[in-house]
């Protein structure tokens, strides 16, 4: 099986070219003013534009030199645009990753059904509840969900796995998805949506902005900001009657200046940048979001179901061990073992003849009779030519067969398929002409690497629930050793529901994936629903998230996302914040030092002049936001290494650090403005 | 180390000591288990039954307001009544006049903000009558209001999810009859026994060893004393406050007094402890708190101690340090701890003129103002400090990758939105009012007003400035002490230094109870290894950084014209 992500380079020129448009279109004032923080920036532009024309028209140089206030008009503009850039990249970024998923379902040519009749239209005629045919190499013109046949589908357009899967009517297995292809059989489909509103088309459609609400801890923070953006307004706004106090004449470009370097302009603007970028790595892990506040719930998940089967284990158990009964010989138990799985397609039986290393063309099968296994007789197995009668199946009915014969049942092998049973492991009793031979050991095969995984989930505070249709014991016997938290068994879909409602009570988020239509009512309860793709439309349409890789641990993906999304929110706002430090110590004894030269001791830096240490501050101000877009993009790294550490981490790195950064990049500004001034 | 600073290292020890057992006291008082004032509990029914209350009925946040902002309405009126009149009631000896209506309202708001902005002194301005029945009531019952706000706030910690935050009038009344009370007669006795007056005899003559004659003002003054500085009030009985040799004769009630002053918003801290049960929250609190408050007590006593450099340079030597506005019985380094204590606390008494400090500590006391939650006033203090914990728990939730939550409840936008609000209004109303003061002074000094603009300051340049700084951080912060070279008993300072008392009271207080209203009333969340801890010292640091970067960031360049300014100059 091959991966192929498709990454797209941090600056893609195409993508630079779209979002340098973009920096300008979102000037407009009423785009801009759903973020307060450049807005205000935006106004100060606006007012440093009018003291330019001012001083032009009227000569007046009681507001310092032309120059220099276009100069400072010039670097707060940049601001703006820089801003805006970040915001334009992430929306191209975003909407080039949709696109390359949505250049998949281009208009292709559908077999639609009319009453009896077939017709050729184009795929954009579909509307929701057609029907249309598919055959092998066709592409699927729309999603829908299939109501007759069964079809192997290769979905690596959307996925990017090369394997086929397996879809049919009815079951959970149902769904297909616009622009994969049919490669053998003849399908049914429904038409489930109505052109330009499938889960895909919201994904873009929110990447864009157009529909883009801000998720309950970005308002939070908004307004956080702003609070701080209003108090640098009354910082600026008395600093008039402070400094004509001071007999110390200060000019607006200094104002303006101040005030633009002290109002968090930093995260300002790169906040949206950040959220878009958190959807489109949810995006990029091939999980389609529904909105962005499913992505940040997911980082508070507390709690997440996960299935058994696919996700903790690999799908189905296999034959681990050969226990013969005493007196038999090994080779003549494995032998009969493998005899009695040759007609066995179930993967238990296959999995025992690839235990058994041998090679079954050897045998002589010729007029041989395969049982099949039944419900009813829970055994199955082969009468051979010979007069062999073999048979392998569960404990109590091969103990029947045995007894009814006459025989006794040996007491080491059933104190053996105890001891399997207790260990989480299926035993399968093989007899032989209703003699015991031995016992099969069946186990779940955990999945590699799952259990650091987990350890990793408990790090972060999230509890891992398994879900089985495992009687308990077995179930035990897994939890335990995958290393999960607490297990439902032997689960039916309310058990899920009611399992969801009860930690819910508790205050706790839950997070679960399933595909199945009885999993959408859990889905549905649960905080972060995450369906698989290939699962039936009422579970896609149940949850907040869509897999489109149908891979069972994504859960742990999209929670790290979440969290990766605030902490990123959360740390460029404290570095913003924590630049102000240095800010001052450049900007005021600027603005003082003429008529208070006692004030020259808090030019700490040792900046040349006035002029030039306010032109420092504005441009390290403007240029630390082209600087962070990376790591905003990207994201800062979640470590699983408990809230407190990774609160002093982060609190060094972008507390700290944003304090003492500033103080470098201001000097070397205004060691390099030194040599043009 | 010198005698004065092992003095001071040693009250503050002391205080601590005594805070434990009694932060441990008060927790055990409002859980209502047995406590050996257990004897006033027929007193309390009485209250009760004559108010028609019952003090087991709960309130929600809401209701907790209201019972509280209507008392307190209830007191303004009566308060400013009784001071218009007073030359007209009982108990007036010396035959002071009635107060102006401006002056009325200053005096009046002051002291039911649990403040002690004084327009005018205690000798003079005051009768026996309204020193006790307006001043001293308003100092019990204001200290008292703000110890009943906290245990609100503490039930809101306690509480997984809950409406109750306990009975207003349950807690006022206790508060006052079995914290407040006790603790003042005690204070009282040791003043009493040390020379400050209990007398409702007017003024004495006494004749000096010059000859000369000297009216002495004296009163029942000691009772009143004790619960100025317990309660975190401050007002003075007489002008100069604890600077005056009636007030604070020597070196023990010094002591004393500067042991009232911290003592119940420190036990307060530990009270948080024990009642909610988490001590190691109360611990890394208390250790912020604690470092700061430190810090700043360092600073000063060591520019205190030094001396002033311009007297240096005049080749005069100041063995015991700079001792301008200063009292020779208690000595530079006193005075530094008292400065840092008072404003630590939203006391506002003084022991030194504040306005006679060195440029640097006098900037330290105004920043301390300006955070104003170093232990705080009582219980006010741990509400200013929880509208910063909030702020840090916002931020360092957003850090760790989770949705913030304080003590299992999810910070959202509206709380952050009050918090952030009343972090803004500090901002507002210091340096509006001070720019509004400053923009009178440089362009109206000579507009016709009784006071003219020019003629406020006695100080010109930057130290003219800290006055107005100074006057207007410790109204928001209802500290009270000025610095007294300011000509502040004006229509202009009366009124709005009034509006700065009101707002920066009531809106400090009530936003608190708010926010722990709504967050006790949200689901509980249990903690989980990803839940950052709020008791944990990695806390404390950001909530430390969180108020020291918010105060810098809002006061920095007013800090630098004022008392920067005048250090630099200096030095």
């Amino acid at each position: 099986m091959t991966k192929h992500k498709r990454t797209i380079r941090l600056f893609d020129p195409a993508l630079v070219g779209t979002a340098a448009k973009q920096s300008f279109i979102k000037l407009n004032p009423r785009l801009m003013i759903r973020n307060p923080v450049m807005f205000t920036v935006e106004i100060a532009t606006a007012v440093m534009l009018a003291v330019c024309i001012w001083q032009m028209v009227t000569g007046n140089m009681s507001q310092g030199e032309l120059w220099y206030n276009i100069t400072i008009f010039v670097i707060l503009f940049i601001t703006v645009l820089f801003a805006n850039f970040a915001e334009g990249i992430a929306e191209a970024r975003g909407k080039a990753q949709a696109e390359s998923l949505r250049r998949t379902r281009e208009d292709t040519p559908a077999k639609k059904v009319s009453g009896s009749s077939i017709t050729i239209v184009s795929s954009s005629q579909l509307r929701k509840n057609d029907l249309f045919i598919c055959e092998a190499s066709d592409l699927i013109p729309m999603d829908g969900e299939i109501v007759e046949g069964i079809a192997t589908i290769d979905e690596s357009a959307i996925t990017g796995e090369s394997a086929p899967v397996i879809r049919e009517a009815g079951g959970d297995k149902s769904s297909v998805t616009g622009g994969t292809k049919v490669l053998s059989d003849r399908i049914k489909v429904r038409v489930t949506t109505e052109p330009g509103e499938s889960f895909l088309d919201k994904m873009i459609a929110l990447v864009e902005g157009a529909s883009r609400q801000k998720t309950p801890n970005e308002i939070a923070l908004t307004i956080l900001l702003a609070a701080f953006t209003l108090i640098f307004i009354i910082v600026c706004v008395t600093l008039k009657p402070f400094a004509d106090y001071a007999n110390t004449p200060i000019t607006i470009a200094a104002f303006v200046s101040l005030f633009v370097c002290l109002i968090p302009t930093t995260i300002g603007g790169l906040l949206s940048a950040i959220g878009i970028a958190g959807m489109d790595r949810a995006l990029r892990a091939n999980v389609i979001a529904k909105s962005g506040k499913a992505v940040e719930t997911a980082g508070d998940v507390d709690v997440l179901l996960l299935d058994k089967t696919g996700t903790i284990t690999i799908g189905n158990r296999k034959a681990t061990n050969f226990y013969p009964a005493n007196g038999v010989d090994k080779t003549t138990f494995i032998e009969a073992c493998a005899l009695s799985s040759i007609a066995d397609q179930t993967p238990e039986g296959k999995s025992i003849i690839e235990l058994a290393n041998v090679n079954v063309k050897n045998f002589d099968t010729n007029n041989a009779r395969f049982i099949e296994f039944t419900a009813e007789t829970r055994s199955s197995g082969v009468d051979l030519a010979g007069g062999r009668r073999i048979r392998k199946g569960a404990f109590d009915s091969i103990k029947n067969i045995v007894v009814k014969a006459g025989n006794s049942f040996p007491d080491e092998t059933a104190l053996q398929v105890n001891t399997i049973s207790s260990n989480g492991g299926t035993p399968l009793v093989v007899c032989e002409n209703e003699k015991v031979l031995g016992v099969i050991e069946l186990q779940d095969i955990i999945k590699p690497g799952i259990q650091e995984r987990f350890e990793r989930l408990r790090k972060m505070g999230v509890k891992t629930v398994m879900v089985t249709g495992d009687n308990p014991l077995t179930a035990k016997y897994i939890a335990e050793k995958a290393g999960v938290d607490d297990f439902i068994a032997e689960a039916k879909p309310e058990d899920k529901m009611n399992y969801i409602r009860k930690e819910q009570q508790a205050g706790k988020l839950v997070a679960m994936m399933g595909d199945g239509t009885n999993d959408a009512p859990a889905l549905a309860q649960a905080d972060v629903g995450v369906s698989m793709n290939s699962g039936t439309q009422a579970a896609k349409e149940a949850g907040n998230m869509v897999d489109l890789d149908n891979d069972p641990t994504k859960l742990i993906e999209v929670v790290e996302i979440g969290k990766q999304l605030l902490i990123t929110r959360g740390t460029l706002t404290t570095f913003s914040i924590a630049n102000d430090v240095a800010k001052y110590f450049a900007i005021v004894p600027a603005l003082f030092i003429a008529s208070i030269p006692a004030l020259q001791s808090l030019n700490i830096m040792r900046l040349d002049s006035p002029e030039s240490a306010i032109l420092s501050a504005i441009i390290f101000n403007a240029l630390i936001i082209p600087i962070l877009i990376p790591l905003a993009l990207k994201g800062v790294q979640y470590r699983p290494i408990g809230a407190s550490a990774l609160l002093r981490r982060n609190l060094l790195v972008y507390g700290l650090g944003g304090i003492i950064a500033p103080f470098i990049g201001i000097k070397l500004i205004d060691m390099l403005l030194g040599l043009f001034m | 180390m010198n005698g004065e600073i092992l003095g001071t290292v040693l009250i503050f020890l002391f205080t601590l000591l005594l805070a434990y057992p009694l932060g441990k006291y008060i927790a055990r008082v409002f859980k209502g288990e047995r406590t050996f004032t257990n004897f006033m509990n027929p007193v309390e029914r009485f209250f009760f039954r004559v108010c028609g209350i019952n003090p087991n009925e709960s309130m929600n946040w809401k209701q907790f307001l209201k019972a509280m902002l209507t008392i307190n309405m209830l007191w303004l009126v009566y308060a400013m009544l009784l001071l218009i009149f007073q030359h007209k009631l009982p108990m007036n000896p010396d035959g002071n006049p009635g107060q102006t209506p401006d002056l009325a309202f200053n005096t009046a708001i002051s002291f039911l903000v649990n403040c002690n902005l004084q327009h005018y002194s205690g000798e003079s301005g005051l009768t026996y009558f309204t020193q006790l029945f307006v001043i001293t009531f308003l100092q019990f019952v204001s200290a008292a209001t703000g110890i009943a706000l906290l245990v609100a706030l503490f039930n809101g910690i306690k509480e997984k999810t809950t409406q109750n935050l306990g009975n207003f009038w349950n807690y006022f009344v206790k508060s006052i009859t079995r914290i407040l009370l006790p603790l003042s007669i005690i204070v009282a006795v040791i003043l009493a026994f040390n020379g400050t007056p209990t007398s409702y005899a007017g003024k004495d003559t006494i004749t000096t060893l010059q000859g000369d004659t000297v009216q002495v003002s004296r009163g029942p003054a000691a009772g009143m004393i004790a619960i100025k500085q317990l309660g975190t009030n401050g007002g003075g009985w007489f002008g100069v406050n604890s600077a005056h040799p009636l007030e604070n004769p020597n070196y023990i009630t010094n002591a004393v007094e500067t042991i009232s002053i911290l003592l119940i918003p420190i036990a307060l801290v530990f009270a948080l402890g024990f009642y909610v049960n988490r001590k190691k929250l109360a611990k890394v609190i208390f250790a912020v708190m604690t470092i700061l408050f430190v810090i700043f007590c360092a600073i000063n006593i060591y520019y205190e101690t030094k001396g002033n450099p311009a007297i240096d340079k005049l080749g005069i030597a100041q063995t015991t340090g700079s001792m301008e506005g200063k009292e020779v019985r208690l000595g530079a380094a006193a005075t530094a701890l008292w400065s840092v204590a008072t404003t630590s606390t939203s006391n506002g008494s003084v022991n030194g003129m504040h306005d006679s400090l060195t440029p640097m500590s006098g900037g330290v006391v105004i920043l301390d103002m300006m955070i104003n939650a170093l232990y705080g006033g009582v219980g006010v203090g741990l509400l200013n400090y929880f509208i910063f914990i909030i702020i840090a728990v916002f931020m360092s939730g957003l850090m760790v990758g989770r949705t913030p939550e304080f003590m299992g409840h999810k910070v959202e936008a509206r709380e952050v939105k009050i918090a952030a609000l009343i972090t803004l209004l500090s901002a507002f109303l210091i340096k509006g009012f001070t720019a509004l003061a400053a923009y009178m002074v440089a362009h109206h000094p000579e507009i016709g007003w009784a006071v003219k603009p020019g003629a406020w300051l006695n100080n010109p340049s930057y130290h003219g400035f800290s006055e107005m700084l100074y006057e207007y951080t410790s109204s928001n912060a209802n500290n009270g002490s000025g610095f007294e070279g300011l000509g502040d008993n004006n229509i202009f300072w009366n009124v709005t230094t009034g509006i700065v008392l009101l707002i920066g009271r009531f809106l400090p207080i009530i936003a608190p109870i708010a926010i722990i209203g709504l967050l006790a009333n949200k689901k509980f969340i249990p903690e989980s290894p990803g839940t950052l801890r709020t008791d944990s010292y990695t806390f404390g640091v950001m909530t430390l950084a969180v108020i020291i970067i918010v105060t810098a960031l809002s006061y920095l360049p007013a800090l630098a014209l004022g008392p920067l300014a005048e250090y630099f100059s200096l030095y």
